[in-house]
């Protein structure tokens, strides 16, 4: 290209129509499609939850037993890396250039690239599903999110699709990771220094540290097992000196620091939301920033208390299981803080904070059944159980999910520059909150008394419980469609205008701005006293 | 030179570009065709050859924009800090990635093998099996290795001084010096393909001479997965040097602004040390 055609995209024109996504370098337009996207697979991950649920409904089968498992797979692989995650992303790069008053993201055309590796990689994902229908191999991958071998090196075409999948996904996710990381190093307005950034922020650096960390090692983990499949080699196969042992320790490695690369953006939302309607400064700034730190470090170091009953010697045992434990501590800091922050605070409970304080409810919930599954002992009975699967939905749906769906509350005036529907939204919380507890306290009953995970029948003694929680699942589910009524009204520009600052007790630079903000917010960086 | 003001609180924000979502339809198209091929279906090798003409396409369009930003003067000092940074990161997630494949080594080598030798030979399939390294496993086929003070040794050779030819073009263009620059660089870059050669004919005769193949069990998985995934590194390197020794022979880049320049040969250096480790823990050792 010729030096004289390159000036660059400081005015409020843009592209229109479809070329405008295509194409853009813009942090608020690759922000709204990154969580445009998210809404879409929150929804299919939604529908394989419901397919999931009315299959375990009775104890019969209704879905052939090989679907059932592809179903659980892709639920799993759609909802951590082509909801939440996407989910998270859009809002660092929706807000993090406007909270710290950069002018846009560090590198905008290697952030609109990791967008768009996303749509493929979800693709490739369910293509094989397709593919089965037209006679071609065997469906999606059906073994599982967690990829154990021998079963994934012996499974049809639906792992390799899935192992495409995940270098993309890594692409996208190291692209993003780089480009938040610069960012905040780089691009920070004259006046904000690292500690006054806010608390997002921060959240948002330690996450990105996680990712390039620990995809990496994933990567080399699903090649191996791409050679395995397909090169003969042995790395999971103790014919040729190999232990398929070692792919639980790679994956893990990546899996368990994935928790908190799905938690800690919501994590660092949470104070905001809470500050804001409590009208209160958010408490004790400094230790949650050192918490995050904390919990970003030891988070890489605990991987196999996900293994407890694949055999390792006591000693490691006794490791992962006290350093898993010593996570409760940092992550007590963190609720300190929050409960701190809304303490005598003058509270109204719009739904971004009806959404905050049943995080902290649900969270804590799954904090506290995590604490009991790191026990190295008691874990030998909880393994592989529906209270493993309780567990996980209250942490991963208690806190990502809730902390998301009240990030986009909070945030959804400013997006869009239209007040929601506040009724419709209580109405989505109220539902949301029985329906979640509804479907997934029983499975904690499920699981002591014994039922197995993963699996598409069950014994006649565990049939009211599973009735009771395919109820709530569906009360659940269809609690979401209330929030896509609320997103498409204010997308239409129904409702109230919102002002700059949207909530009265709002504070930093994103509610400084007009709402909705300009199409290039800071022109000119402001300056931070 | 473009029309905008450069105030000092300005930062280059590109104007809307079509290459990164074809860059991301081309690696659909590979990732999909390569899926389709090992499961020997016939639209593989098709979808696999399409995205790869994307991909060179837009590679080419997408450096020549940037290339072109650059000469045009619209990188200040800001955003090359954001590029410096942006690649630092990069190469620390190509750090954690060979991390990981030596962690792999590491574990089957010091803790697979020897664990599938204790078994109790009561229970154990393979009964008389011993830890021994280098291992093909219980079932493998007995195999040579590589030796070390062979063409290893030479290649370590070849890219430690090529580590030193490419500082010596970075000092070159440094003290405004463009012959020694390009000198320097043409030289890495010969250095680099004289290595590649060498780690061609090793991996041949591993393969036809030393019976050393992917499916030797641990040792040969480990062996060609670390310098295979070294060797790719190494290609894209060249390919990378190659780029800049054209660019420097245009004319391109000054003494004190040569962002790309530095960062390819980061990289190198990057793949000069990966590959100091592999010839101490994989060959030597």
């Amino acid at each position: 290209m010729n030096a004289a055609h390159a000036h660059d995209a400081h005015h409020d024109e843009h592209p229109r129509g479809i070329s405008r996504w295509l194409f853009t370098t813009n942090h608020k337009d690759i922000g709204r499609l990154y969580i445009g996207f998210s809404v879409i697979m929150f929804l299919v991950g939604g529908v394989l939850a419901m397919l999931i649920r009315t299959e375990l409904l009775r104890p019969t089968l209704m879905i052939p037993p090989e679907i059932y498992n592809q179903i659980i797979t892709v639920h799993g692989l759609v909802m951590v890396f082509a909801a939440v995650m996407p989910a998270t992303t859009g809002l660092a790069n929706y807000l993090i250039p406007m909270m710290i008053g950069a002018p846009d993201m560090a590198l905008p055309r290697l952030n609109n690239w990791g967008f768009w590796l996303l749509p493929p990689a979800a693709l490739l994902l369910v293509m094989p599903f397709f593919l089965m229908l037209f006679g071609i191999g065997n469906g999606a991958i059906d073994t599982g999110w967690t990829m154990y071998a021998p079963l994934s090196v012996q499974g049809g075409m639906g792992v390799d699709f899935a192992i495409f999948a995940i270098y993309l996904m890594a692409m996208s996710s190291l692209l993003s990771s780089i480009n938040v990381i610069v960012t905040i190093f780089n691009m920070r307005a004259p006046g904000m220094s690292m500690m006054k950034m806010p608390v997002f922020v921060w959240s948002w650096l330690i996450t990105a540290f996680l990712l390039i960390a620990v995809f990496p090692p994933l990567v080399a983990g699903v090649t191996m097992l791409f050679a395995d499949r397909h090169f003969g080699t042995h790395f999971f196969n103790a014919a040729g000196g190999g232990d398929p042992v070692l792919w639980e320790h790679l994956f893990w490695f990546f899996g368990h620091p994935e928790v908190y690369i799905l938690l800690l953006p919501t994590a660092g939302i949470l104070p905001h939301i809470l500050s804001t309607f409590s009208r209160k400064p958010i408490y004790g700034y400094k230790a949650q920033v050192y918490s995050f730190w904390a919990i970003g470090a030891l988070s890489v170091v605990v991987w196999a208390h996900h293994m407890f009953t694949s055999g390792m010697p006591v000693g490691a045992q006794l490791y992962f299981m006290y350093s898993t434990m010593a996570i409760s501590i940092p992550v007590a800091i963190l609720f300190f803080c929050w409960f701190a922050t809304i303490w005598q605070g003058s509270m109204t409970f719009e739904t971004p904070m009806l959404f905050a304080l049943g995080y902290i409810v649900l969270f804590g919930v799954g904090g506290l059944t995590g604490l009991v599954l790191s026990d190295a002992v008691a874990d030998q009975q909880y393994h592989n159980s529906y209270f493993l699967v309780a567990h996980f939905h209250y942490a991963l749906f208690g806190g990502p999910v809730m902390g998301i769906i009240a990030a986009t509350y909070y945030y959804l005036p400013k997006i869009t520059g239209r007040m929601f529907n506040e009724t419709v939204g209580k109405w989505h919380f109220w539902q949301t909150m029985v329906g979640f507890n509804l479907t997934f306290i029983p499975q904690f009953f499920l699981g002591i008394a014994g039922m197995p995970r993963r699996i598409p029948d069950y014994a006649l003694q565990f049939a009211h419980l599973n009735m009771l929680s395919s109820i709530g699942a569906y009360i659940l589910g269809s609690a979401q469609l209330l929030l896509v009524y609320n997103l498409i009204q204010v997308m239409r520009g129904v409702g109230k205008k919102a002002t700059a600052q949207v909530w009265e007790g709002a504070r930093g630079l994103e509610f400084t701005v007009p709402s909705p903000p300009p199409y290039h917010t800071f022109e000119t960086q402001p300056v931070v006293q | 030179m473009p029309a905008v003001t450069q105030n000092k609180g300005h930062y280059y924000v590109p104007q809307p570009s079509p290459y990164p979502v074809m860059l991301s339809l081309a690696i659909f198209l590979v990732a999909m065709g390569a899926a389709l091929e090992v499961n020997a279906l016939k639209a593989g090798p098709w979808s696999m050859l399409l995205g790869a003409l994307i991909l060179v396409y837009v590679l080419f369009h997408w450096f020549g924009s940037v290339i072109g930003e650059s000469e045009g003067g619209v990188y200040r000092s800001w955003e090359d800090r954001s590029f410096r940074m942006g690649m630092v990161w990069f190469i620390l997630s190509e750090v954690a990635f060979f991390a990981g494949l030596f962690g792999i080594l590491f574990y089957e080598r010091n803790i697979s093998v020897p664990r599938l030798a204790q078994i109790d030979p009561g229970f154990t399939l393979y009964p008389g099996f011993t830890a021994a390294w280098p291992s093909a496993g219980p079932l493998g086929k007995p195999f040579s290795t590589v030796a070390p003070w062979g063409i290893p040794a030479i290649n370590t050779l070849i890219l430690l001084s090529s580590g030193v030819t490419v500082t010596w073009a970075h000092w070159g263009l440094k003290t405004a010096r463009r012959g020694a620059a390009i000198a320097g660089l043409a030289v890495t870059v010969v250095l680099g393909l004289v290595f590649l050669g060498l780690q061609a004919h090793e991996f041949y005769e591993a393969y036809n001479r030393l019976g050393l193949t992917l499916a030797s069990g641990v040792y040969g998985a480990t062996f060609f997965m670390l310098t295979g995934f070294h060797g790719l590194h190494v290609t894209i390197g060249v390919i990378m040097l190659s780029v800049i020794l054209m660019r420097c022979i245009k004319g391109h880049f000054k003494p004190d602004q040569h962002f790309a320049f530095e960062a390819v040969s980061w990289y190198w250096h990057f793949v000069d040390v990966v590959w100091l480790l592999l010839f101490v823990f994989v060959y030597w050792l």
